[in-house]
């Protein structure tokens, strides 16, 4: 049989690499360019190799920054995670009561990220605010521009309200997956509601417990707006994850150098704790056997 | 292991049934004896698994009660009522081994770990299942899930019955006969109440003792394999089993004659109809019906003629009513215009679709 050669293919995925091409890879590699070089303005760039890489990778602010990302990033999966989990299986499985549901838990997802900001920067202020002041009539210390604890605090709830919404709605819908003979069989079985959990649940909602894993790590490790509308990165800089110093680098100082590169850095972290993540949850799929019992 | 009775038994799935014909499961008494194996039969959508549903517990019948051994157990859990039931698809739990799964409803029923591994290494001998009993459910193929979704309703010994909801459907023809023995041979063993659900007459005739034929929401005819065959109670279960189902023919009664389309057929009896019959049907199996140049014979046209391999089916037509002869494989093939007649002893007669019974 005589192969047909011809470069037709190439017009077929000519559109999506264009695509690709002007909104990632072009972007991407411009910043490359930067994280090479240094400028004094006038548009003229000097090749530095990478001295810009080694100096993020050695600066204290880059790794205070980087801790505390990692520990927002962490008390926040740590909570909305479990929290999704059970509020998904509380959640009604039939009835009225599931759209109330659903439509109660997607408000918060609808609401844009800086408003979202302005709400509990107004809820929790001191003066005027239903939480800040309550707290402090309750004689709680509590001020988010002062202390430390209550700047965090208030970042991890109002994270917490705004995104376990999509921990739940994607534990939900795997939830929903789970054919009623599975449920039957258990019952049958004579296995208690923990092992119904255990052995049917859990397992059949491991994929759509990575995927918001993964997308819970991916945003809370990249959140910029709610602090920068909240605390402004404050009390100090208590607050200044990677993207809030990013920003302060690459627009307040006009450090395009440094920042392109810690931008690079940034990439490769998420890229490789998503990976991380991808590759432990998913082990269990890929090994085979296991004891007897 | 029980006797079960089900007493005035009706389930709708409307929350308040109004007529008739909300009601999936139409009202039915039925008493199953302790030990025997009985196939539930009918077309999908008649009730069937409702029917088992309810027997299980897993469904709480809208009205009348479930007995075992005469005590009312309706309101009970499928968990206390001790009933072992076998799913239409297998059910695995995807992250035990085959050993764990087989062994699960044992364990959470606090038997000791020693006899647990006796019974579970037996039932995987009888399953053909004892290469595998390390490997993860997940990873097997369909056939060998479903056999350990069986493995999990075979393992209890001291269970009040066994229910099955087709659940050789997704399991290859081969495997389907060597499964279907076993089951009967651990039924022998066992002495197991075993009701078994499916659509497919042959596994129905071949498992059963007694055969329930459900039609609409309604038993229509409870008996042995022969008797269906012989002498169907309703015209629903002439049609449905067989191969090809009964010929119904519409007719009229002349004393001890059915006249089909104005030709008088003697049935060799008196004919005392029900009152108020308004359809009467002349029913006879297509292996009754014979080629014949007696001169009384039916004259029918040939339309077709099927190989089925061990016999040839003969497509007839007589007027405007169809029928079907099953002719035997030595026999000549009739072709254009051919004379059949009937075989007097297996004519039946029905009433509004109800077997009328000759009287002795």
């Amino acid at each position: 049989m005589q192969k047909t050669r011809d470069h037709k293919a190439l017009w077929l995925v000519a559109p999506a690499l264009l695509l690709v091409a002007f909104t990632a890879v072009i972007p991407l590699m411009t910043v490359v360019n930067y994280s090479v070089q240094d400028t004094f303005g006038n548009n003229q760039f000097f090749w530095v190799g990478a001295e810009w890489y080694r100096e993020i990778l050695r600066s204290d602010r880059f790794h205070a920054a980087f801790l505390r990302q990692i520990a927002f990033s962490a008390t926040i999966l740590a909570i909305e995670i479990p929290l999704g989990l059970a509020i998904a299986l509380t959640m009604p499985k039939k009835g009225l009561g599931v759209s109330v549901c659903l439509v109660l838990m997607a408000l918060p997802l609808l609401i844009p990220w800086n408003v979202v900001g302005t709400i509990w920067q107004i809820f929790a202020r001191v003066d005027i605010g239903l939480l800040g002041h309550t707290l402090n009539g309750l004689g709680i210390d509590y001020n988010y521009t002062q202390r430390v604890g209550a700047a965090w605090a208030t970042l991890i709830i109002m994270d917490v309200w705004h995104w376990t919404s999509l921990v739940v709605l994607l534990c939900y819908a795997g939830l929903a997956a789970i054919p009623p003979a599975y449920y039957q069989a258990a019952r049958i079985d004579g296995a208690s509601r923990w092992a119904v959990f255990r052995y049917i649940e859990l397992p059949k909602m491991s994929r759509v417990l990575l995927i918001a894993v993964l997308l819970r790590f991916m945003d809370s490790f990249m959140i910029y707006t709610e602090p920068f509308v909240v605390t402004g990165g404050g009390p100090g800089n208590a607050t200044t994850f990677l993207s809030v110093d990013l920003v302060k680098m690459a627009i307040g100082q006009f450090d395009l150098g440094p920042a392109a590169a810690m931008s690079v850095i940034y990439f490769l972290i998420v890229i490789l704790v998503s990976w991380a993540f991808y590759t432990i949850m998913t082990r269990d799929d890929f090994e085979s056997s296991g004891g007897a019992q | 292991m029980a006797r079960i009775d089900l007493k005035n038994v009706a389930h709708s799935y409307a929350a308040t049934p109004s007529s008739e014909n909300d009601f999936a499961l139409k009202k039915l008494n039925v008493c199953w004896q302790d030990g025997g194996a009985y196939a539930l039969l009918g077309p999908s959508g008649c009730g069937k698994t409702t029917l088992l549903n309810i027997i299980s517990g897993l469904l709480h019948p809208t009205q009348g009660a479930v007995l075992f051994n005469g005590t009312d157990i309706t309101s009970r859990s499928p968990e206390a009522r001790n009933i072992a039931q076998v799913f239409q698809f297998p059910v695995i739990y995807d992250t035990m081994t085959v050993y764990q799964n087989l062994a699960f409803p044992l364990q959470n029923r606090k038997v000791p770990k020693g006899e647990i591994d006796v019974r579970v290494r037996r039932l995987a001998e009888m399953l053909e299942l004892s290469n595998y009993l390390s490997r993860r459910a997940r990873d097997l193929s369909a056939d060998e899930k479903q056999k350990i979704s069986l493995g999990r309703g075979l393992i209890r010994e001291d269970v009040a019955a066994i229910l099955f909801d087709e659940p050789l459907t997704v399991i290859d023809p081969q495997l389907k006969r060597s499964l279907r023995s076993q089951l009967k041979r651990l039924h022998a063993e066992f002495n197991h109440t075993m009701i078994y659900v499916t659509h497919d007459q042959t596994e129905a005739l071949t498992f059963a003792d007694q055969v329930i034929v459900m039609s609409e929401g309604e038993i229509v005819q409870t008996a042995s394999p022969q008797e269906l065959f012989e002498r169907p109670a309703h015209t629903f279960v002439g049609r449905f089993i067989g191969s090809p189902g009964m010929n119904v023919l519409p007719c009229a009664i002349d004393n001890t004659h059915a006249i089909l389309e104005g030709h008088a057929i003697n049935i060799g009896r008196a004919i005392t109809l029900p009152a108020g019959a308004e359809r009467i049907e002349f029913g006879v199996r297509p292996e009754f019906v014979k080629i014949s140049d007696s001169k009384d014979a039916l004259p029918v046209t040939v339309e077709a003629i099927e190989d089925a391999g061990r016999y040839r089916i003969a497509r007839l037509r007589f007027h405007d009513l169809r029928l079907a002869a099953i002719l035997p494989e030595s026999a000549p093939l009739p072709s254009g215009t051919t004379r059949i007649i009937f075989d007097t002893e297996n004519t039946h007669l029905y009433a509004d679709s109800r077997l009328v019974e000759r009287r002795a």
